[in-house]
């Protein structure tokens, strides 16, 4: 198993074993059906990211480019646990989430290129977006403010006594933020149905963890708001997959809160113009090691006899689908600058959405 | 029709809003058991209960990011600042959130935020403050600030029901002084649309909140000198009735553009710069302002009646122009 998690005696927080055998994953909900799902769901979030850096070196994307790479696994197995009506608000290392939930990626790439069929059209880019009707509220690059966000969408659920659930992206810079504490607090206070997914990828533009935080883990402080707290190994998507599950559930039947921290490395810099040298390269290697996807892809052969035939449909649905995505994405024209004033105020009409209903 | 004070006819809106639709809730420090610090919501609780008048931490980010979030899932929260000084703990929220993601996303975010404003009773620098200009500054926020209790109560009906963020900025200094008849039935006071406060012929003063009666006594003295002026209480600053403005300023030729918030870069700054820019012509003398100068909010009652715009002040800023 991965040698991310360092098991010092300081740590408060519970550490996640691995997922092991297929019995135990059957016990976790999911059947093989789901597994070559979530194997799917993990190409097309690569996928996605890899074929954006493309576009990025083509200069077809303006401003800058994110990427969440090595975080693929963390965001497919929390949003593979959510249910249908459960909503969130994932974050720039979190495009799996988006995946799982059925954005489709050329309306992804289109976003990217400023089109007008991204899902802001033109108006906010890169992963700056997020669709209501699937559950996801878009962020903003103020990334801890989303936290207070889903706290008021568990409230929503909490007043109205609907048995939903709200997940809280943030990262472990972002944890530095009081936005985090306050979140936290008013979330502990009120037993609120949210959890809190901390994307832990190490570092936080160029600052290391222990420049964020003075803790083992980050969800160590779990315990002082009054819920628990548990780290699980980031590259192991069903072991996310299977925390993330129990918190949510735990948090549907009024059990509160709980904070899973997902430990991964950002596999490359903050954003394109980043070379992140100061990554020692030792810990690049180490990671790269632990691969989410390479990882999910043997244990798919050893333990659910994945065959080649299967892992090749696989990918070349994956790759038809992105090629055909880029392509329509393309042929999106760019907004017209008569747009620019639409929408600063909303309409009553704008009320007419499944949330207020 | 019922005599209520501005407070009352606060609470008055506030309760015939929750009463009516159940999406309505209140959040804030204080506002359950307490009533609120200004007991807008006293006996909230017992009636609606305690999770639609939620006692929240003292985390002005979460009470407006969580009402966002709420509002986002289809609830109609009313947030309190306890002094609206404090919601520079959760500018992020309004601005980087509420005011934005209609635009960028299509999402609506219909929040209210109460904001107790305003000085008078030395308060001092962190609860005597008038924020408005810096939030009507924002793009996709709304501001409205009553002076009456009958636009206490329909504006904020209509704020409730408005499909955006909308800060109230209540005036602490008109809670218990004013009071006024105010429809029992439920009314709305549209967003945008100014008052004429009294009419007048030789000069205009635009004013809203607490400077308006301010403006009221300084226009009683000037009655005796003959000068006739006409008061336009905006209502709201953003949206702010502009054609209402222009159309006064046509009719007097004089203009005094008056507000309790500072100086430089107060919404004042923008009103003048749109008479210049559009009733040049109309004028008959230089526009003038009337504002806080430039500094704090003073606590010491001397320094503080310096800092706030005084009657004597407006006098003497409406006989110049009436000489000019």
């Amino acid at each position: 198993m991965s040698q991310s998690l360092s098991f010092r005696a300081m740590a408060i927080a519970r550490e996640a074993e691995p997922v092991g055998s297929l019995s135990e994953v059957k016990e976790a909900g999911l059947d093989r059906e789901d597994l070559l799902g979530i194997y799917r769901n993990l190409l097309i979030t690569r996928g996605v990211e890899e074929r954006g850096h493309i576009l990025y070196r083509q200069g077809k994307i303006p401003g800058s480019f994110y990427t969440g790479r090595g975080n693929e696994a963390a965001a497919v197995g929390v949003a593979t646990a959510m249910r249908s009506d459960d909503v969130g608000t994932p974050l720039h290392r979190d495009m799996g989430v988006h995946i799982v939930r059925g954005v489709e990626p050329w309306r992804i790439f289109a976003q990217y290129m400023g089109r007008e069929d991204g899902p802001t059209r033109g108006k906010d880019g890169n992963v700056h977006m997020a669709d209501m009707r699937l559950g996801l509220i878009a962020m903003v690059s103020h990334l801890p403010a989303m936290l207070p966000v889903a706290v008021g969408a568990a409230l929503a659920f909490r007043i109205r006594e609907e048995r939903r659930v709200a997940l809280g992206w943030f990262g472990e810079g972002s944890s530095a933020r009081g936005d985090v504490h306050e979140s936290m607090t008013f979330a502990g206070t009120r037993k609120l149905p949210v959890v809190f997914v901390c994307d832990n990828n190490q570092w936080a533009y160029s600052t290391p963890t222990h420049l964020e935080y003075a803790t083992e883990h980050v969800a160590d402080r779990a315990q002082s708001y009054g819920f628990e707290g548990v780290v699980v190994d980031g590259t192991d998507v069903l072991a996310v997959y299977r925390e993330a599950k129990r918190a949510i559930e735990k948090a549907r039947e009024g059990g509160g809160p709980t904070l899973v921290e997902c430990l991964t490395l950002r596999m490359e810099g903050h954003a394109v113009h980043d070379d992140a040298f100061y990554v020692p390269k030792p810990m690049f290697e180490a990671w790269a090691a632990s691969d989410p996807l390479e990882r999910f892809r043997t244990w798919l052969r050893e333990n659910a006899s994945m065959t080649d035939d299967e892992e090749d449909e696989i990918g070349a649905g994956v790759k038809k689908l992105l090629n055909d995505a880029l392509q329509r994405a393309e042929d999106s024209p760019m907004p017209d600058p008569s747009e620019l004033l639409d929408g600063v105020y909303a309409t009553p009409e704008d009320l007419d959405t499944p949330h207020h209903k | 029709m019922a005599e209520l004070t501005y407070l009352q006819a606060i609470s008055d809106g506030l309760r015939t809003e929750m009463r009516r639709d159940k999406r309505v809730f209140v959040i804030g420090e204080d506002v359950g058991v307490y009533g609120g610090a200004f007991k807008v919501t006293l006996g909230f609780q017992e009636e609606f209960g305690p999770w639609r008048v939620i006692d929240a931490p003292l985390a002005e980010t979460a009470i407006v990011g969580g009402a966002t979030g709420a509002a986002m899932m289809g609830m109609r929260p009313v947030a309190e600042m306890q002094f609206s000084d404090f919601v520079s703990c959760a500018w992020d929220h309004l601005v980087t959130i509420a005011a934005k993601q209609r635009w960028r996303v299509g999402t609506p975010v219909p929040i209210v935020v109460r904001l107790p404003s305003g000085g008078g009773f030395s308060g001092g620098p962190f609860h005597s403050q008038n924020p408005e200009s810096s939030f009507a500054h924002i793009p996709g926020l709304k501001c409205v600030c009553p002076a009456t209790p009958e636009d206490a109560k329909g504006l904020l009906i209509s704020a409730i029901e408005d499909p955006n963020p909308v800060l109230y900025f209540e005036h602490k200094h008109l809670y218990r002084r004013i009071k006024g008849e105010v429809p029992e039935e439920r009314y709305t006071t549209p967003i945008g649309k100014a008052r004429i406060h009294q009419e007048g012929d030789d000069v205009s003063v635009v004013t809203w909140g607490a400077m308006v009666y301010t403006a009221e006594e300084a226009a009683k003295q000037l009655d005796g000198d003959g000068v006739s002026v006409e008061i336009v209480d905006l209502r709201s600053v953003m949206p702010w009735d502009k054609p209402a403005v222009i159309e006064s300023v046509r009719k007097t030729s004089k203009v005094l553009v008056l507000h309790e918030d500072t100086r430089t870069g107060g919404f004042g700054a923008e009103i003048a710069a749109t008479i210049a820019e559009e009733a040049f012509e109309d004028l008959d003398a230089p526009v003038k302002r009337i504002a806080a100068p430039d500094t704090p909010v003073p606590f010491s009652p001397p320094l503080e009646k310096a800092f706030i715009p005084q009657v004597d002040d407006v006098v003497a800023g409406l006989r110049e122009l009436a000489e000019y």
